[in-house]
Formats: C-alpha cells, sequence, structure tokens
C-alpha cells in the first residue's frame, strides 16, 4: 500500500532540489566550456561550501542505509565507521593539502594526472585512472540501492520495468542538471541534503529513545536479540575491527569524488579547516549507526532484508509526513555523491584515457563536452546495472572497490612525499594487490571483506584491502632495489620540492 | 621566518597521531562497562573521541597557523 503522506513530502522536496539543481549553473558563474570549471566548481569553493560538499560527498545514501543494517545484522563490528571516519580527518589534514598545491601549480584535476606528471609514467597513470573509475562505478549503482530502499519502503513496489520506474525517473533529472551545471549543482544540493539530514538524525536521536525506553533498554534489546557478544565487541574480532578502520580511513581520499571534493576548494587552509568541522558528520553517522540497535528496540524484524532496517524503523516510530521528510533526505544524499562521483570518473576518463591516449591535441571545450557525456554514460551504466543485475553484485563489487583502490597509495598518497620508489615497481605492486585482493574476496565468496591467514598456527583474520596493500607496498619496495640495480630508466619527474606547499604564504 | 621556528612549529603535527592511537586498539574499550547514559563503553568512548580528534585537529590548525 502506498504511503501517500510520505509520499507527497517525499515528491515535494524532491522537485524543490531538482530547480536547484539547475538554478545551480548560474551559481558563481564560470566558463562551463573548461574542465576545471565543470569539473572542479572553477576550484573556487570555501570552507562552508566544501564542508557541505564533502559532508554530501562521503556519508552517502548507501553510507545511511548500509550502516545501520550492519550494525543491525552484524553487532559491535558495524561500529568500525565511527574509528574510521575519527581517524580519517587527521590524515587528510595532513597529507591532502600536499595534493591540492601540487595539483594547483600544475593544473591536475585527478589523482592520475598527479601520478603521470611525478613518475612520468603512463602506464601507471592508466593503472590509476582505471582503478579509481572501476572502483567508482559500483559506488554510484549503490546509491541507487540506498534509494531502492526508501522508495519500496513507501509502499511503491512493482514487477519488472513498472517497479523501477521512480528511480529511473529521480536518476534521469540527476544526470541532467550535472550535465549542465557540473559540479555547481552538487555542492548546492549537499547544503539542503545535509540540512535535512541533520534535523531527521536529531528528532530521531531524541524521540526514539524517549519511545523506546532509553539507550540502556535500546542496548539491552540488542543484546537479546544479537547475544551479548556481538553488542560488545569479541576479542577474535578487535584486529579485523582495527584494520577495517585504518583501511577503510586510508582508501576513503582516494577516491576519485574525494580528491574531487577536495581539489576543488579554494586553497589549502579550506581542507585543514575542513578536516576539523568534519568530525561533525561522524558524530551524526554514529548516531545513524545506532539506529540500527534502534531498529531492534523497536521491533522490527526483517534479518533477510537488512536494508530495510532503517526505513522500517522511521515508518513505525514516526509519523507518516516526517517518515516521508527523512526517506527525501536519503534519496537526495543519494544524488549528491552520484552527481560527484560521476563527474570524478568523468575527468578520469576525459583527461586520463581520452586526451591521453587518443586525443593528445584536443581543446579545452572538447575535453569538458567529453567529459559532459562520459558523466551521462557512467550514471546510465549504473542504473543499467541495478535494475538488470541482482542487488548482491553491486554490493559485491563495491566491497571489491574499497580493496581496489587502496592499492592506489603508494602511487598517489607516498608519491606526495618521495619519489624513492621505481614507476615500475610501483605498478608491478599495485598489479600484485589487485590480484591479492580479488582473490581473497572471491575465496571469502564476498561474504566478507575480512581474510583470515594462518601465520605459525595462528589464525590471524584483517581486512582483505590492507593484506593488499601489505603484498603491494612489499613488491613495490624489494623491486624498487631489482630495478635499480639492473639500472632501469626512471621517468622525468615534473614536480618540484616546493611545489608541495604552494599556497602557503596565503592570507585566509 | 626563520627555518628554525618553522620546525618547531611542525612538532605539533606528532599530536595528530592520538586518535590513531586512541581508536586502533579495541582491546582498551571493548567492554561493557562503566556505562554512561545508558550507553555501554564501548560506543561511548569512541564517541567521545569524535569530540577529541575534532578539537587535536583544530589546535593543531591554530598552532601552525602562523607557519602557513
Amino acid at each position: 500500500m502506498v504511503n501517500r503522506p510520505a509520499l507527497v513530502i517525499f515528491i515535494l522536496f524532491f522537485v524543490f532540489v531538482t530547480v536547484l539543481g539547475f538554478v545551480a549553473a548560474r551559481w558563481r558563474r564560470g566558463d562551463l566550456s573548461q574542465l576545471h570549471e565543470w569539473g572542479l566548481g572553477g576550484r573556487r569553493f570555501g570552507t562552508v561550501i566544501t564542508w557541505f560538499l564533502l559532508g554530501g560527498d562521503l556519508y552517502t545514501a548507501y553510507t545511511f542505509i548500509a550502516v545501520p543494517a550492519l550494525l543491525y545484522g552484524a553487532g559491535a563490528t558495524g561500529f568500525f565507521a565511527v574509528p574510521y571516519t575519527i581517524i580519517v580527518y587527521p590524515f587528510v589534514f595532513v597529507v591532502m593539502p600536499r595534493l591540492w598545491s601540487v595539483a594547483k601549480k600544475h593544473g591536475y584535476i585527478t589523482g592520475s594526472d598527479f601520478v603521470k606528471g611525478r613518475y612520468g609514467s603512463r602506464s601507471l597513470a592508466l593503472a590509476v585512472a582505471v582503478t579509481g573509475i572501476l572502483a567508482t562505478m559500483p559506488y554510484i549503482a549503490l546509491q541507487l540501492v540506498g534509494m531502492q530502499a526508501v522508495i519500496a519502503a513507501m509502499g511503491i513496489t512493482g514487477s519488472g520495468l513498472l517497479g523501477d520506474l521512480p528511480l529511473i525517473i529521480a536518476f534521469l533529472i540527476l544526470a541532467l542538471y550535472t550535465y549542465t551545471s557540473g559540479l555547481r549543482a552538487p555542492a548546492i544540493i549537499a547544503v539542503v541534503k545535509d540540512l535535512m539530514i541533520y534535523i531527521t538524525v536529531l528528532v530521531a536521536v531524541i524521540v526514539i529513545p524517549l519511545k523506546l525506553g532509553g539507550f540502556a533498554d535500546i542496548f539491552h534489546a540488542s543484546e537479546k536479540a544479537l547475544s551479548t557478544s556481538a553488542v560488545i565487541l569479541p576479542p577474535s574480532g578487535y584486529l579485523a575491527y582495527s584494520t577495517l578502520a585504518l583501511g577503510s580511513a586510508l582508501a576513503l581520499f582516494l577516491y576519485p569524488h574525494s580528491i574531487t571534493g577536495t581539489l576543488s576548494s579554494s586553497n589549502r587552509r579550506v581542507i585543514q579547516r575542513n578536516a576539523a568541522l568534519l568530525p561533525a558528520y561522524s558524530l551524526v553517522l554514529a548516531f545513524i549507526t545506532l539506529f540500527g540497535y534502534m531498529a531492534w528496540a523497536a521491533g522490527v524484524k526483517t534479518t533477510d532484508n537488512t536494508s530495510a532496517a532503517v526505513p522500517l524503523l522511521f515508518l513505525k516510530e514516526f509519523p507518516s509526513w516526517f517518515a516521508g521528510f527523512g526517506f527525501a533526505a536519503i534519496a537526495i544524499g543519494a544524488l549528491v555523491p552520484a552527481a560527484i562521483m560521476s563527474i570524478a570518473a568523468a575527468n578520469l576518463f576525459t583527461r586520463n584515457i581520452y586526451k591521453e591516449f587518443f586525443r593528445p591535441g584536443c581543446s579545452g571545450q572538447e575535453e569538458s563536452k567529453v567529459a559532459k557525456i562520459v558523466s551521462l554514460i557512467v550514471k546510465l551504466g549504473a542504473l543499467v546495472f541495478i535494475v538488470a543485475m541482482p542487488k548482491a553484485f553491486a554490493i559485491n563489487l563495491q566491497l571489491l572497490g574499497g580493496v581496489w583502490i587502496l592499492q592506489t597509495l603508494p602511487a598517489i598518497i607516498l608519491g606526495l612525499y618521495t619519489r624513492w620508489l621505481h614507476r615500475w615497481a610501483l605498478l608491478l605492486g599495485w598489479a600484485v594487490g589487485m590480484v591479492m585482493g580479488t582473490g581473497m574476496a572471491i575465496a571469502n565468496h564476498f561474504a566478507s571483506s575480512i581474510y583470515t591467514v594462518h601465520i605459525g598456527g595462528v589464525a590471524v583474520s584483517i581486512y582483505a584491502a590492507v593484506w593488499a596493500l601489505a603484498a603491494n607496498l612489499l613488491v613495490a619496495v624489494v623491486f624498487t632495489w631489482v630495478f635499480r640495480a639492473l639500472g632501469a630508466k626512471e621517468g622525468e619527474d615534473e614536480t618540484a620540492r616546493g611545489d608541495y606547499e604552494t599556497g602557503l604564504g596565503a592570507t585566509v | 621566518m626563520n627555518a628554525p621556528s618553522g620546525r618547531h612549529r611542525q612538532v605539533w603535527y606528532w599530536l595528530l597521531l592520538l586518535p590513531f592511537i586512541g581508536t586502533l586498539f579495541p582491546s582498551w574499550y571493548a567492554s561493557d562497562g562503566p556505562e554512561l547514559w545508558g550507553f555501554p563503553f564501548f560506543y561511548w568512548y569512541q564517541i567521545v573521541w569524535v569530540f577529541l580528534s575534532s578539537f587535536i585537529t583544530f589546535f593543531v590548525y591554530r598552532m601552525t597557523r602562523k607557519r602557513e
């Protein structure tokens, strides 16, 4: 049965942000036929807009659905998202300003641009670009899964194409305004989305515990449903918990959409200020995660489809108009990252594959035009993917995406500090990490991202991406020695030491 | 500005290791008690670190601001 009040509120807000998305093209007007204007908003976003943009970018609809679902289904392990989003910011504070400076100096718009400039290696840059695109595609598809969950909760279910119609309409709208407005659209929409999320979470955190008898009762109900040992992390899960947090934190800012969000800021200090301000979202995330336990306390039973836990909780505990408001917040929360991700993937493809390998001399206008079209194709691909394939396939690929993207860390992050590693050794390390990480995920049948290795009779369970990264680094170091000993040619480094600190003297 | 004072300010960056040390060893905090407002220690301890980490980052930002 269709929940009318919820649906009406939902559609109202959706129409509102659609209008905003198209109006965005006129905001801080720039020449949208240039890639850095369309794809980076002209590198002009200040502290506040960057805060909303990165917040909207990193805390996605999928996060709001999947993280509490994990807590609901598996208990304390699901809370790793909190330490993950704690430690990511000190890391960003130190590392990302260097990337911003060198990118500003040389006009880089992607991580792959930097790798090419730093190592003078087209193949390594291609590996980084392809990894970025591969990791981003399923992530976009998963935003649709988040949207599907709330649409279904409002009672819109149908079989075949008709059932997917609302999703298709939503995505077409998204595709059109991204095409016309570029990064300016998600930046403006993110402001609305975040205000809605904050309101929803604030109300939920006050109202739901009041109705359910307080947090103590919420935790006790979950202990009863899941067992006590699941609600307090057991010793066997310690290493998995901390490597999941660490590996995810290191991976987050390697994703093309995070790099796009970072590079669009107007100066280094904007990034550092945001590293101190973005934890506000982590706090919200901590409470959103706890929705998983609130669902148990509210008597929501959906263990076969844990994604429905949060939507069902809202329907049960909120009047339907407010549930509609919360659902709209989540659905709009899918649009922002999906737009930024498709822009980031388009930037990568255009700059590092199309221009690099097919049209070396192409003009700025052509570059921007190709990127716009690619952003459309990327989103259509994600849509077809979700409508035509089983949902589990997208989830598995996203899990792999996290493993894959972390393998670009040695080239990008270490590259910001040292040129010591040899370009071929980095490429070899990347290949080993990719194969090993993929192999581990397959060996686990995609059921878990934790892989157990027996070392001297002791079972060590660690996040697969971290295992793969360790192998990657080992290969990169060992083969740097080997290639140097063989006298293999170094690539040319077009960056200078001072490039990593340009903008240091800037006021603001 | 002369080099020694720049390096002197950079010392503050080491403070940024604290959030890693505080959160990456669950053996220190994976316990039920002491509870706070109904939250088991495991949960409220980590939520407190969200604040601490933000304060530390902001503090380092202030202490290094002149250098940049």
